[in-house]
């Protein structure tokens, strides 16, 4: 005889997702993050009189102590100072070449889809061309041509990561130009330069304020990989590819706090950057709230 | 028409529009190094062209065609590489062929392990997060997945390098082989589970996100909600009927994530020294060897491309809604 005794069924959790927690606990900590960051990479340079190349040889390869928080590297310089330094380059890189990419992605992408027509065919397969290379390897080739600098490694990730932009901008003004308020821009009598700098662009500003924010980390991903690779920044300059770099050779002989420090100040840095523009994501598109960054 | 040719006419079209683009990418690399300041014969020469004959000089230049137009030295290329003749690479002194053939296998190796591997842990840690939606298992697998792609490969890289083969020394750290030890299957092995690992922990986030993504869409979906109305029992509902469906779309994901799997494969190289593609690549950047590293361009678009061609093959093949006149 079967066992007929009612059970209740076991709790499960084949459910809908479940609703994203209030956008407070991503936003507060994320903020605070950021702020603490900007407020040490740009004011300290400023007030403090320290030399971040400033050389010891005299207390070389340190652990993390009281004096030096994160130890020294093998020239005796202070590798918390110098992450602040590394993060300040690392950080205009990346924030320079997202705006420099994202005004020629904008470009590129409005003119594209107000034009359409056989220029927004071709402007698409080269966008769809370039984004068939893979994005290092792009930029390794742009860096060999420009040689090995500052501007070179602006100008790699500048041409590598218009893409994105483009792409978004090309299909907010498609489906803009639908828009009753269009038409009526242009039964007003409107030009074509004002229907773009009047009506369109306002329109696509704020999703691509919101792709340059998500561009930066990205960027500044790209510039340490390059500054890893020997192709980035010149040596000396402190970046964190530069930093991490040097810190292969100290890790042989035991020196982890070298290449862990500024590395985790990069994830710090990223993971608060990205926290705050999903936060801004979800309120700017809220029925696409994929938990994706990327 | 059925459906079998319908995919093969997709596929032929796929590959008509992959070789303009190889085409325009290579033309557009080779216009690219021309316009550059760097001039191929003086690099031959170094500081001997101070003494060397302008005869000599001047041969050399008629030899090798670098003062002919752009486009008749790039179809002189182009005619070379269609039979295999890539050219010489000025940094490491072999042909174009030749440096690339010793490292592919090697990357080849790496990376299809990898991405096996980046696979295998990201449907499966994926499906236990959407599983145990809202339990600590699955905001522990979420929570790393952010932290892991926030961190660079190469930084991950080098503190498995530190933990595994320096400290612990569990594992060979670099290479292939040890010392001289000539290249052995049990030693090759051994040197390629560090590298493997990170590059798979480095992929998978990527994966683990998207698959509970698309598994938590599917439960609310009717099929799933039926299976259980029916009593299935859980595992059944989440491999059978959920995982089944939300699998589809994971497919053309893979041939997208291509760019930044071999991205993701010159850096683990780089700091594990392994023997694949990427040192020649360092390389040939640093001595401005525009004909190996054009060529290593070219070669991972075009690896790009027929893996975005593979995978939208595979998903019209695994679905037979999809319509194929895209």
């Amino acid at each position: 005889m079967a066992d007929l005794t009612w059970r209740p069924a076991p709790r499960s959790r084949l459910t809908a997702a479940s609703p994203p927690r209030s956008p407070k606990w991503r936003l507060l900590p994320s903020a605070v993050v950021l702020g603490v960051v900007a407020l040490v990479v740009l004011v300290v340079p400023l007030f403090v009189e320290l030399n971040e190349q400033y050389v010891d040889l005299a207390i070389a390869n340190q652990p993390p102590s009281a004096a030096h928080l994160f130890g020294t590297d093998e020239l005796g310089r202070d590798v918390l100072l110098r992450c602040v330094y590394a993060l300040r380059v690392s950080l205009t890189v990346g924030v320079v070449a997202a705006v420099i990419s994202a005004v020629a992605g904008t470009a590129v992408g409005a003119l594209a889809g107000s034009i359409g027509g056989w220029f927004d065919r071709i402007m698409m397969r080269v966008v769809d061309a370039i984004a068939s290379v893979p994005h290092l390897l792009l930029g390794i080739v742009i860096v060999a041509i420009l040689r090995p600098s500052l501007s070179a490694v602006i100008i790699s990730i500048a041409l590598t990561h218009w893409l994105t932009a483009a792409r978004i901008v090309r299909s907010e003004v498609l489906s803009l130009r639908t828009r009753p308020f269009i038409d009526a821009a242009i039964v007003g009598g409107a030009s074509r330069l004002q229907v773009m700098t009047r009506h369109l662009l306002p329109n696509v500003a704020p999703q691509v304020l919101l792709a340059t924010t998500l561009m930066v980390p990205h960027a500044v991903w790209h510039e340490t990989a390059l500054s890893f690779l020997g192709l980035g920044l010149p040596p000396h300059a402190a970046s964190i590819g530069n930093m991490i770099n040097d810190a292969q050779r100290s890790l042989l002989i035991g020196g982890w706090w070298m290449s862990l420090a500024p590395g985790l100040m990069l994830v710090i840095t990223t993971l608060a950057v990205s926290g705050i523009s999903g936060v801004w994501r979800d309120r700017l598109n809220p029925k696409r709230r994929t938990e994706l960054t990327w | 028409m059925t459906r079998g040719k319908a995919i093969g006419r997709l596929a032929l079209r796929r590959l008509a529009f992959a070789v303009p683009v190889l085409l325009v990418v290579s033309f557009a690399l080779f216009v690219l190094a021309k316009a550059s300041p760097f001039d191929p014969v003086e690099r031959y020469f170094g500081v001997r062209i101070i003494g060397a004959s302008p005869e000599r000089v001047a041969q050399l230049r008629a030899n090798w065609g670098v003062d002919e137009p752009v486009v008749a030295q790039y179809w002189a290329w182009l005619t070379h590489a269609v039979t295999g003749d890539l050219g010489d690479s000025l940094s490491l002194q072999q042909p174009v062929s030749a440096v690339i053939g010793d490292r592919l296998g090697w990357t080849v190796l790496l990376v299809s392990v990898g991405f096996t591997l980046a696979l295998v842990l990201g449907l499966l840690l994926g499906t236990l997060a959407a599983w145990r939606q809202g339990s600590w298992l699955d905001r522990s697998i979420t929570g790393s997945c952010y932290a892991l792609e926030a961190a660079p490969v190469f930084w991950l890289g080098l503190a498995v390098l530190y933990v595994f083969a320096l400290q612990l020394q569990w594992l060979p750290g670099g290479g292939v082989t040890t010392g001289s030890d000539p290249v052995s299957v049990g030693g090759v092995a051994a040197h390629m589970v560090l590298p493997v690992a990170v590059l798979a922990i480095s992929q998978a986030p990527w994966f683990v996100l998207f698959v509970r993504q698309n598994l938590l869409e599917s439960f609310t979906q009717d099929h799933v909600i039926g299976a259980r109305a029916r009593g299935l029992p859980d595992h059944v509902v989440v491999s059978g009927h959920a995982l089944r469906t939300s699998l589809l779309p994971f497919l053309t994901l893979l041939g997208a994530r291509l760019p930044e799997l071999i991205t993701g494969a010159l850096l683990v190289e780089t700091v594990f020294s392994w023997p694949g593609i990427a040192r020649a690549t360092v390389e040939a950047a640093l001595n401005v060897d525009f004909a190996l590293l054009g060529a290593l361009t070219v070669m991972a678009t075009g690896v790009v491309l027929v893996g975005n061609l593979l995978a939208d093959v595979l998903y019209a093949l695994a679905d037979p809604r999809v319509a194929l006149d895209g």
